[in-house]
């Protein structure tokens, strides 16, 4: 059940890092099949759409960040994480971010809740004392993360590297099957905002980005399939020169 | 794992209006803020950028070569603002999948809104340890001699698949070619074909 701040104790149970969280899926085990719905329409009800149109809006007039809204995700228990839909837990990152940024208390977000729920078919616009913005962004909603470069990167493409084996509080974007991996950059994709940093109002620090491969056999051992590779984007500071060939 | 069918109990709905009457307080969102994302993907039908984008590559190799090189002046030329795309060519050799296991990173201005086996924890895990096992359960049997490649879109870089031009749809003309290209082959996990 989705917990709002306020509602009932904070819905991240005060957990202010990541610390390899259950976000982080790639390479585990037991989720079963991959379910598909057929004719799936494009929201299954308007909240759905309330809630991207929520996330949009909040990145486009700079309530929060995209990565501190992927962290806000983040910092969810695991165990509310993995019973949440998709939407849900956007929800539960807005809800987080407007009370850590000032535009909502508990206390009111609570007493509006409670509202809502005795006065079912109420618009949202009905509390609202103002509506100061008069319509909405026509924006395609794309915030750019490129940035100039400063300096020439330090890695170019065949290059072997090794992924630092860390394991942040942080938000990160290395995940975990990915460290202390033997790799090969594939390409320099130029310079993007680092979203350890940004994440946490630590700034921008934009770094060189490489699209880095690694053969399945060095991340997934004797379990591999044959015959495949894996692509990821990785921040410099993530990666080390490596000695010789890549495995 | 994890819910398929979104929660429409009156607790989310409730807290969903809560936020949302703050935020239209703030000058967050503006009043018509939700109708035009409803708008954007339920109404705006046609064809899907993406498709648009791959049958004028299969017709055309001067825009084949531009969409897997600049795919920002690819997708100019049809009318879209779109920097981050990347565009991956499958081959008799190179099969490739796209996936985000650390959230749900989607190409959406090219493919709509990712489906919600695409947002799962079961193809999350998988896709990048076992894609052969996950292609098989789409149908999709990928032979030993050919490479999957999985790209796991750890930054803001997006990921489209070009698929490989159905055999018996050589003299088919770009427009006839969007109808058939699938989301699901622009993601990695369907090939086209030529009858549909």
């Amino acid at each position: 059940m989705l917990k709002l701040p306020g509602a009932s104790g904070p819905g991240n149970n005060g957990r202010i890092g990541a610390i390899d969280g259950i976000h982080d899926l790639g390479g585990m085990h037991g989720f079963g099949p991959v379910n598909r719905e057929q004719d799936e329409p494009a929201f299954h009800a308007e909240w759905e759409a309330a809630a991207r149109a929520m996330v949009r809006e909040s990145l486009l007039q700079g309530l929060f960040n995209l990565d501190e809204f992927r962290h806000a995700i983040e910092r969810m228990a695991p165990d509310k994480y993995l019973a949440a839909t998709y939407y849900e837990r956007w929800l539960q990152a807005v809800a987080t971010l407007a009370v850590e940024k000032g535009a909502a208390t508990p206390e009111e977000l609570a007493r509006r809740a409670r509202y809502f729920e005795a006065h079912e078919g109420a618009d949202a616009i009905s509390l609202a004392k103002s509506t100061p913005r008069p319509s909405a962004s026509a924006d395609t909603g794309q915030v750019s993360v490129v940035r100039p470069a400063t300096a020439p990167p330090k890695f170019k493409a065949g290059d072997p590297i090794v992924t630092r084996d860390v394991h942040p509080k942080r938000h990160t974007r290395l995940p975990r099957y990915a460290r202390g991996k033997r790799g090969v950059v594939d390409r320099f994709r130029g310079v993007h905002v680092f979203p350890d940093t940004n994440a946490h109002g630590l700034g921008e620090n934009p770094q060189p980005l490489y699209s880095v491969r690694f053969d399945a056999s060095e991340l997934w051992g004797e379990s591999a399939e044959g015959r495949q590779a894996v692509y990821l984007d990785l921040w410099e500071s993530y990666l080390e020169a490596a000695q010789g060939k890549a495995a | 794992m994890g819910k398929i069918h979104p929660n429409v109990d009156k607790y989310v709905v409730s807290r969903a209006r809560a936020l949302e009457s703050i935020l239209l307080e703030k000058g967050i969102l503006a009043p018509d803020s939700v109708d035009r994302i409803v708008k954007q993907y339920e109404s705006d039908t046609g064809p899907m950028y993406g498709a648009r984008a791959v049958a004028r590559a299969w017709v055309n190799p001067t825009y084949k070569q531009k969409l897997l090189t600049n795919s920002t002046a690819a997708l100019a030329e049809l009318g879209l603002k779109y920097e981050m795309l990347v565009v991956v060519e499958n081959t008799a050799q190179v099969h490739n999948l796209v996936v985000c296991t650390l959230c749900s990173c989607y190409p959406w201005p090219v493919l709509g809104l990712p489906p919600t086996w695409y947002k799962s924890p079961p193809y999350r895990s998988r896709a990048v340890s076992e894609p052969r096992a996950v292609l098989k359960e789409f149908g999709l049997e990928i032979s030993e001699s050919c490479e999957v490649r999985v790209w796991d879109s750890s930054a803001e870089m997006r990921y489209m698949v070009l698929p490989i031009r159905p055999p018996g749809a050589e003299a088919l003309p770009e427009d006839r070619l969007v109808k058939l290209i699938t989301r699901d082959a622009l993601i990695g996990v369907a090939t086209v074909h030529a009858a549909q």
